[in-house]
């Protein structure tokens, strides 16, 4: 199959050819290539793309998963409404 | 051992900017030391903001040269940095509103383009507005931003295009003076021997001053963001209103911060306590995104001087110049303050007047420039 057919990050269309440019560019962490390509930043907030991520940069870098780096996690674990902090004297966040 | 012209500590927005504008002026032999990875710091922590209304002619004209530079980038650097004139509508109360009309006088002379505006005018720009409690609004047009992880990898292309050294995850150790000339810099992986040294590190400039015996009056004080989920853009100018700001990237997402009125802090966690409270106050003024997710937050800090204004260019060691403590406003700032650096090191000057104003000497002379303007 080709790398641009593989879809690693679903909400931000990310391919393995996009993550394998990245490596090359010298984007060598999962930090900065979360940042550069966005991966792992839309709704499913990462939970799928970022592991796969790790993996394929270990595996291209030939280092341990360990070594490429985690992602720091953000809160809200899951994307909430901004509406859900609305303080409840006025319109009940309609 | 290897020997440069200049060392950059700091690959965020600041340094990266020195090292283009040294590269265009012919300075290649030049490395970036990064300790993370770039942007890592501020830079990839901004609220992507980038205004000209501040209240005092230093902000003022090196803000407008910037947003001038900001122009140049977009057109020509290597990829786009989303640079995007939405303008800033900053809301004012009536109680603020005399107050606003004097920095805009302040602003149309030093050839910025802002004006008072009333609240029906407010909503023509913004049409979803809730403009109670609101007199009008401060609008300037030209106002706008840009994004930083773009930036930040135009710039990365840039440089190495012109040759230019970038080192990340390296940490300076060590700064070794002589008879008063710097001679070395050691990191943890090597050792540079180079006489100028750029302290661009953000919020650990203060460690890298104390290096070379150079105590700058940096406070951090955190600052916290969030962002939405990607929705289609509509909305293009940086909305301010208090403390609270926000817009939407080109990306879609609606991005914000405001103010938890903390205490200096040496943490970058994300609290509890923003997200009621950023939600609260950007539904009061925007209430039809109430059922838009929020995806993320985080924190960042502002390296805030005492008086709001960046320390731009030398100091008593020779050699060792100083793009620090930009209290907020360092990602905007980045174009203008890699030029005006770069042109001190070539000429031993800044180019503009106004930068000169903003040197380290200031808190020992006690020309403080207080700025009234900062948000969030």
């Amino acid at each position: 199959m080709n790398d641009k057919d593989v879809i690693i990050c679903r909400c931000e269309d990310v391919t393995l050819a996009d993550i394998k440019k990245a490596i090359k560019d010298g984007y060598t962490d999962v930090e900065s290539l979360k940042r550069h390509l966005q991966i792992g930043t839309g709704p499913c907030q990462g939970k799928t793309c970022i592991p796969l991520t790790e993996k394929i940069l270990a595996r291209e870098l030939q280092k341990s998963v360990e070594d490429v780096g985690v992602v720091t996690s953000r809160p809200p674990e899951s994307p909430v409404p901004f509406g859900i902090f609305l303080k409840g004297d006025k319109k009940n966040g309609k | 051992m290897e020997s440069k012209d200049v060392v950059i500590i700091g690959g965020g927005i600041t340094g990266l900017s020195t090292a283009y504008y040294l590269a265009k002026e012919g300075l290649r032999n030049i490395v970036v030391i990064e300790k993370s990875y770039l942007g890592s710091g501020s830079t990839g922590r901004c609220g992507t903001g980038i205004r000209q209304q501040f209240t005092t002619r230093e902000h003022i004209i090196l803000m407008r040269e910037s947003v001038k530079l900001w122009k140049e980038w977009e057109n020509n650097l290597p990829k786009s940095v989303h640079f995007r004139q939405g303008g800033y509508l900053w809301l004012l109360k009536e109680s603020e509103m005399d107050a606003y009309r004097e920095y805009v006088r302040l602003q149309n002379i030093l050839g910025v383009n802002s004006r008072i505006i009333g609240k029906d005018d407010v909503k023509l720009i913004v049409p979803d507005i809730n403009t109670e409690g609101i007199a009008g609004a401060s609008w300037c047009p030209s106002d706008g931003n840009a994004y930083p992880f773009d930036t930040i990898d135009a710039l990365r292309i840039a440089l190495k295009r012109f040759g230019i050294l970038i080192r990340q995850f390296e940490e300076v150790k060590e700064i070794k003076v002589k008879n008063g000339i710097i001679q070395q810099v050691v990191t943890d992986k090597e050792t540079f021997n180079t006489h100028f040294v750029v302290d661009a590190a953000g919020f650990g400039a203060r460690k890298v001053a104390r290096m070379v015996g150079v105590d700058l009056p940096l406070k951090l004080y955190r600052h916290q963001i969030a962002v939405s989920e990607p929705v289609k853009v509509f909305l293009e100018p940086m909305v301010v209103k208090g403390e609270l700001y926000f817009t939407q990237t080109y990306r879609g997402r609606i991005i914000g911060g405001t103010d938890l009125n903390e205490q200096p802090t040496e943490s970058l966690s994300s609290t509890d306590e923003f997200l009621p409270q950023f939600a609260n106050e950007i539904l009061s003024v925007l209430p039809t995104i109430s059922s838009l997710n929020v995806m993320r937050q985080w924190a960042g800090f502002y390296v805030v001087t005492p008086d709001h204004h960046p320390i731009l260019g030398g100091t008593d060691l020779p050699g060792f110049l100083l793009g620090v403590g930009f209290s907020g406003h360092g990602f905007m700032l980045g174009p203008v303050v890699g030029k005006l650096l770069a042109t001190y090191i070539m000429h031993g000057t800044m180019y503009l007047p106004e930068a000169n104003n903003l040197d380290l000497r200031r808190f020992r002379s006690g020309c403080l420039i207080q700025e009234k303007a900062v948000i969030g």
